[in-house]
């Protein structure tokens, strides 16, 4: 049998899902750029940029949580709609390999808009070395968790109304519950649990204390930490195991 | 080549429905292997389950020597599979798609690509390669997932009918594609068009509501009818009695002799001396599966037809 080249299998999910994407339909471009700026810029103009340091971090975040969210939905679509999902267990690709492509795949289309933001960054987010490293930190562990679980949902779905379900659910628990645009504290005290059910606000409260503008306690980041690397990892275990990817 | 063996596969759904009910038999996994059902019958779970994409609840099979359960890894190397409503995907091109599938098999780039055209010109759509899939004809779209397992080199294909919905000129073009490739490869395939059976298939499978009811060549499923000639009485109702056989009404209301070889001949002879109009041929496929799958219903009330 011959060796199978991992390097084809990961670019066939990077041009499939992003570059034929990008290159059939340009709008398509256009869309992902704007996405993670609409609230960055309604809460800048809110807060008349008292806000926008953290406002830029949140859409940091935000970039990162919807890679996942727009991944289960792709991924659906190409399962659902087009049988590929069957087409690809028939062959010598393993889940892992398609799920690490479509990972990668994931980042490339969300390059352009990471590219802005990370300019926008650069001038107006002050903060050490170790702050812009522990926010890129907190990007790649919350890639990770929201990437296995759109992959995992994804494998679970049978046709395109439980894909949107999906969808619904995770974008209000990932994106809209969250404090992530503006500090936790602008939350009456009493319904602050609620956004403590998602591990996005605590991504959010690692990278709000980097950009300086508000200070949590050394504790408290450091069950931020705990918080999100577990819930990753626990993601994760679940994308490679739990995965339906033989039906049973 | 190896066999195709399975071994009293079954497969339940839910607890009530079972789609496959101990499902056993080999052959070579050579040419076609053509798998006859209606719709329903348990044809997609079937291929589902020895395409590696579906557990079956009990029971196992064996694939060019390998497990389809514990050796899948392997296995999945060798095979590559059409589903039945797989769709080439609308926003790419044939040459996109293809060539992604092949990427993700893990070919290299530069042969993806020269397999692709190959491919491609060898089912003669090589003019559609840059114009999007969802802008390409029906049976267009069908022959872009065949060139996708064409090309991918794997010899053993898996295609769950791959010719339903497509005009008659499609079809019987992917059947010259087939025909040519099963000399080289092992093609699963599942149909419920029984013409496409005769036409392709070396050896053919019956399956009604998950029980394989038959198989072999079409000359041995022919062999395992009692009265394998057909006279079709086409003008008035004048007839002779076969001296063995049975009289039934066909499903196209022609009234129908059902006789041995020899004695059709003999029938027909006296048919033409009375200047009856009539058809005689040997049973298709059609009828064998009528014949196996649902005993013909129309005999018994024949026999109780006082006007015979
Ligand atoms: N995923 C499923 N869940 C429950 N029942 C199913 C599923 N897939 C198929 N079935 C049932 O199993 C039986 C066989 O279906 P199938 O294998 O698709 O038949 P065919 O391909 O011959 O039309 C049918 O009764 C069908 O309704
Ligand atoms: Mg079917």
């Amino acid at each position: 049998m011959k060796k199978m080249n991992h390097g084809s299998q990961i670019f066939a999910s990077i041009l499939v899902n992003a570059v034929y994407a990008m290159i059939n339909y340009p709008i398509v471009l256009i869309s992902t750029l704007l996405a993670p700026f609409a609230f960055l810029i309604v809460i800048s103009f809110v807060s008349h940029g008292a806000l926008l340091p953290i406002a830029i971090g949140g859409a940091l975040i935000m970039t990162m949580i919807s890679a996942g969210t727009s991944l289960q939905g792709d991924l659906s679509h190409l399962k659902n709609d087009f049988k590929l999902q069957d087409m690809i267990v028939s062959s010598p690709t393993s889940a892992r390999m398609y799920l690490i492509g479509m990972a990668i795949s994931e980042i490339v289309y969300a390059l352009p808009a990471l590219l802005v933001l990370a300019i926008l960054a650069g001038l107006y987010i002050n903060t050490s070395i170790l702050g812009y490293a522990s926010i890129m930190a907190v990007m790649s562990i919350m890639f990770i968790f929201s990437i296995s679980l759109g992959f995992f949902l994804s494998t679970l779905t049978s046709d395109v109304i439980q894909s949107w379900a999906f969808t619904g659910i995770i974008s209000t628990i990932l994106s809209a519950l969250p404090p992530v645009y503006y500090p936790i504290s602008y939350i009456p005290q009493q319904f602050q649990f609620i956004a403590y059910i998602s591990p996005a606000t605590y991504a959010a409260q690692i990278v709000q204390n980097a950009t300086g503008y508000v200070t949590f306690s050394n504790s408290t980041l450091l069950i931020d930490w705990i918080v999100i690397i577990a819930v990753a990892a626990a993601m994760t275990v679940i994308a490679v195991k739990k995965s339906k990817w033989r039906e049973d | 080549m190896g066999y195709l063996k399975c071994i009293k596969i079954t497969k339940e759904y839910e607890k009530a429905s079972k789609a496959l009910r101990s499902v056993s038999f080999k052959v070579p996994s050579e040419g076609i292997f053509a798998l006859i059902g209606r719709n329903g019958a348990g044809k997609t779970t079937l291929v589902r389950i020895l395409a590696t994409q579906l557990l079956p609840t009990s029971g196992s099979a064996n694939l060019a020597g390998m497990d389809v359960v514990k050796d899948a890894k392997d296995l999945r190397g060798m095979i590559a599979c059409v589903p039945q409503e797989a769709r080439a995907i609308g926003w790419l091109t044939p040459r996109q798609f293809i060539l992604s599938y092949l990427l993700w098999r893990g070919m290299d780039y530069s042969e993806a690509k020269r397999k692709t055209e190959d491919a491609t010109k060898m089912l003669g759509i090589d003019q559609h390669l840059d114009t999007a899939n969802r802008l390409l004809s029906g049976g267009t779209k069908r022959k872009v997932l065949v060139a996708s397992v064409i090309a991918s080199g794997a010899k053993i294909l898996f295609l769950d009918e791959p010719t339903t919905g497509l005009d008659p000129i499609s079809r019987s073009d992917l059947w010259r594609i087939l025909s040519k490739l099963k000399r080289t490869h092992f093609i699963f395939l599942t149909t419920h068009y029984l013409e496409e059976a005769e036409r392709l298939a070396d050896k053919i499978g019956i399956l009604d509501e998950g029980k394989l009811l038959a198989l072999g060549t079409l000359e041995e499923l022919r062999a395992t009818v009692k009265y394998p000639y057909i006279i079709k009485i086409l003008s008035d109702r004048k007839m002779l009695k076969p001296r063995e056989g049975t009289v039934v009404k066909g499903v196209d209301g022609y009234y129908q002799i059902a006789t041995k070889e020899k004695d059709a001949y003999e029938i027909s002879k006296e048919l033409i001396k009375e200047g009856v109009k009539f058809s005689m041929n040997p049973l298709s496929l059609d009828d064998i599966f009528y014949y196996i799958a649902k005993k013909p219903i129309e005999a018994e009330n024949y026999e109780k037809d006082e006007s015979w």
